[in-house]
This record gives structure tokens, C-alpha cells and sequence, in this order.
């Protein structure tokens, strides 16, 4: 006889509900020393039990906040889960942010504990604690290097762990209660926004919220707890977790972590994720690595690789959606299947993908196509931390390709005159961290969030996304001027890693070009052009003689689209130094500062719309200014 | 002995201990050529013990003459204080010693990968016969599992993960260098030497080579030998030096005594006559 239970509200309570009903099965796995070592939902019951003992020991209270630093393992989830068990709010922080960067989240947050994975972590930790009096105690996963720390702050996981074992017979009944304390409008979440338009803002979100989304997401792509997804991105990120915490402490899957960053590709081979979530930049790098390999492959394979896509382009969209497509064309592309598409889909790791998600920024079409034509099922999400990160997703069968799908389930849009988006939804957050005046500006009192993008609903009802509402401006001819869709044609080339449109208040559109180090560089290996580094490279005449062929054939692109036939670019320069969170350019999840780009190269800026041939940007750079060749606007055929 | 006395803080898991190689009067001849002359010193266990000089001061000589590599014609070598009899130091005895090397001009097998590489260094602590390797009896393959298991350690510990099964071959410099010492600690040493270990490096890998062999002696106890060039890498690296010159020794010492002898200073600088 089934007993109907009430659905688990916290995720304390969904993790004993999956040690209950598939303890055996695994949680996580994490591959360490070239081995790949599962915890069961069994195991990950056990630890974060006896962590939450500990814990409490450790004076962690209700409503405090724990911050959590360090790359995806297992163990920092577990902490995750041990703080919420006791009622306290996780707060995952960027693990690669230095430690000036940290403070004013840690001060906020007023930080009690914090989880960091190894001495690199806590030598930040310890570099700031004298600015973050609240800190108490600094948990360190790994203990290498770690024996000669004395701070009376330090205590290693092991034996926090060991402590908590050894008291969690005496404490089970404190436990069983401290779980059942909670309820779903207990906050779980302090997310810290990646900070493109200015400072960090702590976003704060309760479990509630968090399991709603997951399961409207989970019931809408069916996902089983056989599913398997790589936790690979920064965990600061609401993007990685929602994928590797929440959704799967809803739907019981298997979360991998991969060695290191270096080892993710061939890691993620070895897992075969059916699931798989991607900002478009690590999509764009797959491409670029991808191209990069077919240029120097031999002849045959080339002409073949070339062929093969050419088919895929043109049918194979529309054969993983499931329409129609002629026979010719379907045993030709059964052929590319065998010969390129499913090899290619298993070097990516991609062979198992069953519902892949892009998202966290706008997606270029042709980069999305790509793989959607390799059989990949890949998909654009929209949503912001804010938002519950679920707010519209495009669905099987109707991809189209420029949108990013109708609004999710339970999910109200509306938009403002000047078109910004506002939402309202179950995943909405619960306000800025101690902030009502921030909260009440970002949500008016009927519960419409103001998400700062710009976009439209067409005809279909689905949404359309043009850029964030501050990027949006017009040229002086009055032309709608969206940076993004620009920027996102021109990375799709694999020579430009990274691009900023200009042309808000201007006459003319003009970008920096971040060239991608690796791939300009093996192209010039080919031409025997020799250079001495990055900055060197990006001087070459030659390599502005590439980027400007590049540029035009992007500009032949717009010249055919009516709406962007005045966006064509009319000059560029080539950034000497690649652009860098750690300058404070970009965002941790890479997304870029514009207000600062702009500051920063303002000469350069100033150099491009004056028409000079050259700027000095200091007394050993010179910089270069290209001009790019623009094509006619495309006639209407009568 | 109160330099020596200074060496052991408290900080240090392995603490100084006793000479764990003792060279007596070492006096090595090629024909004519005498490449090292009259040389004595020791090394303690767990410290860090440098060879400086000049080119063609006899360094990697003195090297060879640890290992066995070369029987000098006068002296003794003692390894925990007992003399080293009949043929004296050979090069398969100081493996059973548990003295472990890597070389100037990198010696891996170029077309393994880093794995087998650092595999092969276990070697000698194999005991599977070749018969039960051919067959994959149990001994053999839990004994391969138990080597694999440490050559991973290794491999976490110097971090080469994501080199793992690449050829050594397609590695940069600095990397084969890092397997090197991989190779060298699976043997898992009591003494480690290094000749030069950090020869035409640029200085963000010496960084790294200089954390990895800081980490070795901390971690494992493991007391090394090395022969450097970069002045600065030995005087932050080592607890003492040993200075020649024209296979002769003119100092001996903890770094800063050494840094401040006149001879070591004619040697490196040259004098003005």
C-alpha cells in the first residue's frame, strides 16, 4: 500500500526522501585520483546528517549565512545542504574571485561560516578576515599544503566530519527535528548577480521558489533520476545550481564532477551527460576548437567534414525536430551520421545528450544551429537569477531558433512600453538582501519584476529577446541599435574570441575585437607569419587583413537583413590583451562590463569615430584602427 | 653544529635528523682530467641540499658519483652511517637504497604517456612474475591496481591530471620536467636528486618547480639533492649548500652564510686581479 506523502518542501527533506527511496542509486560522483568515485543518495544522507551535527556544534544558527568557495565537489554540496538543514542560507560565491572582490559579498552576507575547497581558498579567506569580523569558523576540504595554518578559525572537513559521526547517534532526534523544522519559505539561496551594470547585488531565494522551477523544468523535459549532468560551471552561478543542486534534489539524477577544468571535455566523455547546460561561450569554444581541428585535418577529410555540414545546416534542424524532410535527404544525412555526426557528438561528450540548455547570456542562431544540426538537442532557456532562472524555454519540436520559447509553466510576462520584459512567476525571488528600496524598485507591488532586458512576444507566443534594456540604443539616423546581436555574429567567427559594438549616439557602428590567442595563432603558424605574443599577433597587419575579410562577411549578413542593413561595421580595433575578469572587464561568468570597457579604451573609442589611422594607447602600445569593407544593402528581388 | 640545530623548527613534519649520506674525501679522475678533487661533505635526512658552482665545477659529476654512476678512485660514500663496502656505490644499489634521480637532458620514454612513465618508475617494487603479468593472475592485477592507485597520487600531486595518457613526447619542456619528478617519486626515494632541475625554465614554471619540491620534502619527508644554477631558486630552496669550484669545495653552509663567503663570490663574480 502506497502512503501518500506530503511533497518534500525543503531540500534537506527531498534529500532523506531520495536516501528512502533510491538510496542505492548514486547522488554524486566525482572523478579523483583517475577514478571515478560515486556517493549514493545514501551516502550523501549520511554526510550531510553528520555535517549538520557538526555544525550545530560549531554554533551554526538559524538565518545565518554560510558562504561556499571553491570549484564543484561533492563535498561543498554536501555543506550546502548541511547549512540549509539547519535553517541557515547557502551562499555559493565566484571561487576564481580575488579576495577584494570577496569582501563586500562576505560583509553583506555578514558571512559566520564559510566552506572553502583548499589553501588557495582559504589563503583569500584568511587575507580578508580582518575586514569580516563575523567570519567564526573556515572549514577547508583539502588538506594539502594546509599543516602549517594554526588561525584558531581553521578546521578541516575530515574532521568536522569525524566529529559529527561520532555524535550523530545522540543527536539523531535534534536532527530529525531541525529538518523537519524547516519549511519552504525558509530562504536557501543568497546568489550574488554576476554585476554587469554595477555592483554585486545579493539575490535571496527560499526553497520554495527553487523547487517550484525545478519542477516545472523537470516535468517539462521528463527528467528521471537516470539522467546524468555535469556540474562544470562556477557553483556562484544560479545556472550550475539549479542543475546540480536543485533540480537534481527534485528529481533524484546523478550530478558528476570532473576532475579539473582541464580534464572537463574528456571527463564529460567518459559520463555521457544526458543533460547538459552551456552559457554560449562555452559553446562558442567548443566551435572555435572544433574548427580549429578541422583546418588541420588533411584534404579528403575536410571536403568531407564540409560536405557533411553543408547537409546538416540545410536538413538537420529539421530532422531533430521531427518534420518532414525528403528521402534523398534523410539517407544522406543517416550517411553524415555515421561518418561525422555521431563521431563528432562523442568527441564532444555530447553522444548521451538527450536536452542540452543554453543560457545565462543571448545565443548567436548559427551557433545554436550548429549543433542542433550535429542531432544535439540543444535548447535556449531565459531566466535570471531573480527569476528563478526558469522563465521561458524552447520546447522539442518547436525551436525557432531566434526566440527563446514560450513563457515556462506558471510563469506571467508583460511588457513596458519600451519594451522591457516584466515577470511574475512561483521562482520569483524573495528581495535583495537587506535592500527593500532596491526590491521595491526592481518589484512593483503586484509582484511584476522588472528584468531590465528588452525583448517582444511574436506572433507565435514566444519570447524574443534584443538585448538588456541599457544596451539598447538607436544610431543618429534613428536605427534600433541591440549590440548584442552584433557581438554575437561576429564571435561566432573562430577567429574573434570576443567583440564590443559601438554606435549608441553615433553615426556609424565601430567594435573592439578580442582575437582568440589560440586559434589566430595556429593560423599564423600555417602562414609562417612569426610573432613574439598575444600583443604582437593582434598588431599584424595580416591578421587585421583577417579579421577585416571576417568582419565583411558578417556585414554581407546584415546587408541581407532590412532591420540591420544600417548596422554594418564601418571600423574596428584589435584589443592588444585579451580581456579579463581579473581587469574587471568582464563579469565572472564572462559577460562584459561596458560602462568600464568603454572608460578604460576610451582613446581607442575616440580614435575609431575620428577616423585616425592609429592610436597611442601608451608609450610602448600603438594601436591600429582597421576599416571594414561594408556591402550593399540587399535589393528586393521585384 | 648550531646552524644545523637552527634548521629543525618545529615547523617541519620530517625535522632534520641525522646524516643520511656521508661522501669522505671523494676524489673522482677521467685519465688526466680531475673532475673532482678531495670532496667531503653530508646530507641530512629530510633536508634540502643544494650543489652550486660554476660550469664544469664538477656538479653533476658529484651527482654521478651518489648514484654510482661513476666509482671515483679515492673515498667513501656511507649511507645511514654504514660504510659502503666491496664495489661500492652502483647505480642498481642506490636504487635499492632508495635514491632516486632525474637528469639534466630529460631520459623518459618519449612515446609512453605520463602514466606509464611515472609507472615504469615503480619498477622495482613490482614482484609479479613475468608470468603472472602475461596471464593476469590476481597478484598481478592487484598489484597493478595498488601501483596505479599511487601513481595517481603522484599524478594529483603534481598536478597533470589532464596529461595524463598524452605522450610524453607531445609535452612542453617544463611539463616533461614536472613527469620527471613524477617518475623520480614513485620509486617513492628516501633521497631524491635533481640535476638541474630547472634548467631553461621561464620563471612562472620555476615558481611551480620550486613549489613541487618544497611540497615533496614537506609532504613525504623526502630528503633531496639538487644542482642549480639560479642563485635566488637555491637560496630559497635549500636549508644547506655545498659550493665547488673546479671540483674542489669552497663552501659549505646554510645559504646565507654561503652567499656571504668571499671564494663563493670570486668564484661566481671572478676577482679583480
Amino acid at each position: 500500500m502506497v502512503v501518500e506523502e506530503p511533497e518534500p518542501d525543503t531540500f534537506p527533506k527531498l534529500l532523506l526522501r531520495h536516501s528512502k527511496l533510491r538510496g542505492g542509486r548514486p547522488a554524486l560522483r566525482e572523478k579523483s585520483r583517475g577514478i571515478w568515485r560515486t556517493m549514493t543518495w545514501r551516502d550523501l544522507a549520511d554526510e550531510v546528517a553528520a555535517l549538520a551535527g557538526a555544525l550545530s556544534a560549531q554554533g551554526l544558527q538559524r538565518g545565518a549565512h554560510v558562504a561556499l568557495v571553491g570549484d564543484n565537489r561533492p563535498r561543498l554540496y554536501a555543506a550546502m545542504c548541511a547549512a540549509q538543514w539547519l535553517g541557515a542560507v547557502a551562499v555559493p560565491l565566484y571561487q576564481d574571485a580575488v579576495a577584494d572582490e570577496m569582501v563586500s559579498s562576505m560583509q553583506k552576507a555578514e558571512i559566520t561560516h564559510v566552506f572553502a575547497e583548499n589553501q588557495e581558498q582559504v589563503d583569500k579567506l584568511l587575507e580578508l578576515l580582518p575586514r569580516c569580523p563575523t567570519i567564526r569558523c573556515i572549514v577547508y576540504d583539502e588538506d594539502r599544503g594546509m599543516r602549517h595554518y594554526k588561525q584558531p578559525q581553521l578546521v578541516s572537513y575530515d574532521t568536522l566530519l569525524q566529529q559529527g559521526r561520532e555524535f550523530a547517534g545522540s543527536k539523531r532526534e535534534f536532527l530529525q527535528a531541525e529538518a523537519e523544522r524547516g519549511t519552504g519559505q525558509d530562504v536557501a539561496f543568497l546568489f550574488f548577480t554576476s554585476g554587469t551594470t554595477g555592483p554585486a547585488k545579493g539575490v535571496v531565494l527560499t526553497h520554495a521558489s527553487l523547487i517550484d522551477r525545478a519542477r516545472v523544468a523537470a516535468a517539462s523535459e521528463g527528467l528521471k533520476d537516470t539522467d546524468v549532468a555535469m556540474a562544470y560551471l562556477p557553483p556562484g552561478w544560479i545556472g550550475q545550481n539549479l542543475f546540480s543542486y536543485v533540480q537534481p534534489m527534485v528529481v533524484g539524477y546523478c550530478v558528476c564532477c570532473p576532475e579539473s577544468s582541464e580534464t572537463m571535455l574528456a571527463d564529460m566523455r567518459e559520463m555521457g551527460p544526458t543533460y547538459f547546460l552551456a552559457p554560449p561561450r562555452v559553446l562558442e569554444a567548443l566551435l572555435a576548437q572544433v574548427s580549429m581541428r578541422m583546418e588541420d585535418a588533411g584534404g579528403i577529410n575536410r571536403a568531407l567534414y564540409e560536405r557533411c555540414m553543408a547537409l546538416a545546416r540545410r536538413v538537420g534542424a529539421r530532422i531533430l525536430s521531427g518534420e518532414t524532410v525528403p528521402l534523398g535527404d534523410r539517407l544522406a544525412y543517416a550517411v553524415g551520421e555515421l561518418l561525422i555526426y555521431g563521431p563528432l557528438r562523442d568527441v564532444l561528450g555530447m553522444s548521451k545528450v538527450r536536452v542540452a540548455y543554453t543560457a545565462g547570456d543571448a545565443v548567436d542562431r548559427d551557433l545554436l544551429m550548429f549543433f542542433r544540426a550535429l542531432g544535439v538537442n540543444l535548447k535556449q532557456l531565459y531566466g535570471s537569477t531573480e527569476t528563478g532562472f526558469f522563465v521561458a524555454m524552447q520546447r522539442d519540436g518547436q525551436v525557432k531558433p531566434d526566440t527563446v520559447g514560450p513563457a515556462a509553466q506558471g510563469v506571467e510576462l508583460k511588457f513596458t512600453p519600451q519594451q522591457e520584459i516584466l515577470v511574475r512567476s512561483p521562482g520569483l525571488f524573495k528581495e535583495y538582501h537587506r535592500d527593500p528600496e532596491t526590491t521595491s524598485r526592481a518589484r512593483n507591488a503586484e509582484g511584476w519584476f522588472h528584468t531590465g532586458d528588452a525583448g517582444y512576444m511574436d506572433d507565435d507566443g514566444h519570447l524574443r529577446i534584443i538585448d538588456r534594456l541599457a544596451n539598447v540604443g538607436a544610431l543618429n539616423d534613428g536605427t534600433l541599435h541591440a549590440p548584442k546581436v552584433l557581438e554575437n555574429k561576429l564571435k561566432f567567427l573562430p577567429y574573434i574570441k570576443e567583440a564590443v559594438v559601438f554606435g549608441d549616439g553615433r553615426d556609424t557602428v565601430c567594435v573592439f575585437v578580442d582575437i582568440d590567442g589560440t586559434a589566430v595563432g595556429r593560423w599564423a603558424d600555417r602562414q609562417n607569419i612569426s610573432y613574439t605574443g598575444h600583443a604582437d599577433l593582434a598588431s599584424r597587419d595580416e591578421v587585421y587583413a583577417l579579421i577585416a575579410d571576417g568582419i565583411a562577411e558578417v556585414n554581407t549578413g546584415l546587408a541581407l537583413e532590412p532591420a540591420l542593413a544600417k548596422s554594418q561595421i564601418h571600423r574596428f580595433v584589435i584589443l592588444p590583451k585579451e580581456l579579463d575578469a581579473d581587469d574587471g572587464v568582464l563579469t565572472r561568468t564572462g559577460k562584459l562590463r561596458r560602462s568600464v570597457i568603454a572608460e578604460r579604451y576610451r582613446l581607442l573609442v575616440d580614435g575609431m569615430y575620428d577616423g585616425r589611422a592609429s592610436v597611442r594607447l601608451d608609450d610602448a602600445t600603438e594601436v591600429k584602427v582597421g576599416e571594414a569593407k561594408a556591402a550593399a544593402p540587399a535589393r528586393r528581388a521585384a | 653544529m648550531s646552524t644545523v640545530a637552527s634548521l629543525s623548527s618545529p615547523q617541519r613534519a620530517f625535522p632534520i635528523g641525522a646524516p643520511i649520506l656521508e661522501l669522505n674525501s671523494i676524489s673522482l679522475r677521467f685519465g688526466g682530467v680531475k673532475a673532482l678533487t678531495d670532496i667531503s661533505f653530508n646530507v641530512l635526512e629530510h633536508e634540502v641540499r643544494a650543489i652550486i658552482g660554476p660550469n664544469g665545477a664538477g656538479k653533476s659529476s658529484m651527482l654521478n658519483v651518489i648514484n654510482g654512476v661513476y666509482v671515483p678512485q679515492e673515498g667513501s660514500i656511507a649511507f645511514r652511517g654504514e660504510r659502503l663496502t666491496g664495489v661500492g656505490m652502483t647505480p642498481t644499489r642506490a636504487a635499492h637504497l632508495g635514491i632516486a634521480r632525474t637528469f639534466q637532458n630529460i631520459a623518459l620514454y618519449r612515446g609512453m604517456s605520463v602514466l606509464d612513465n611515472i609507472m615504469a618508475g615503480r619498477n622495482l617494487r613490482m614482484h609479479a612474475s613475468f608470468l603472472e603479468v602475461a596471464l593476469q593472475l590476481p597478484r598481478a592485477r592487484r598489484e597493478e591496481s595498488e601501483h596505479r592507485e599511487k601513481a595517481e597520487e603522484i599524478i594529483e600531486f603534481l598536478e597533470i591530471e589532464h596529461i595524463r595518457k598524452t605522450p610524453v613526447k607531445r609535452l612542453p619542456y617544463g611539463l616533461q620536467k614536472r613527469v620527471e619528478l613524477g617518475r623520480a617519486l614513485a620509486a617513492e626515494p628516501k633521497i631524491l636528486l635533481l640535476d638541474e632541475p630547472m634548467a631553461g625554465m621561464n620563471i612562472e614554471e620555476k615558481q611551480d618547480m620550486c613549489r613541487f619540491i618544497l611540497d615533496v620534502n614537506d609532504h613525504y619527508g623526502t630528503t633531496v639533492v639538487l644542482i642549480e644554477h639560479d642563485m635566488g631558486v637555491v637560496m630559497d630552496l635549500s636549508d644547506r649548500v655545498v659550493v665547488l669550484d673546479y671540483g674542489k669545495k669552497i663552501g659549505d653552509g646554510p645559504p646565507d652564510e654561503v652567499r656571504a663567503n668571499p671564494d663563493v663570490i670570486n668564484a661566481y663574480l671572478g676577482v679583480a686581479h
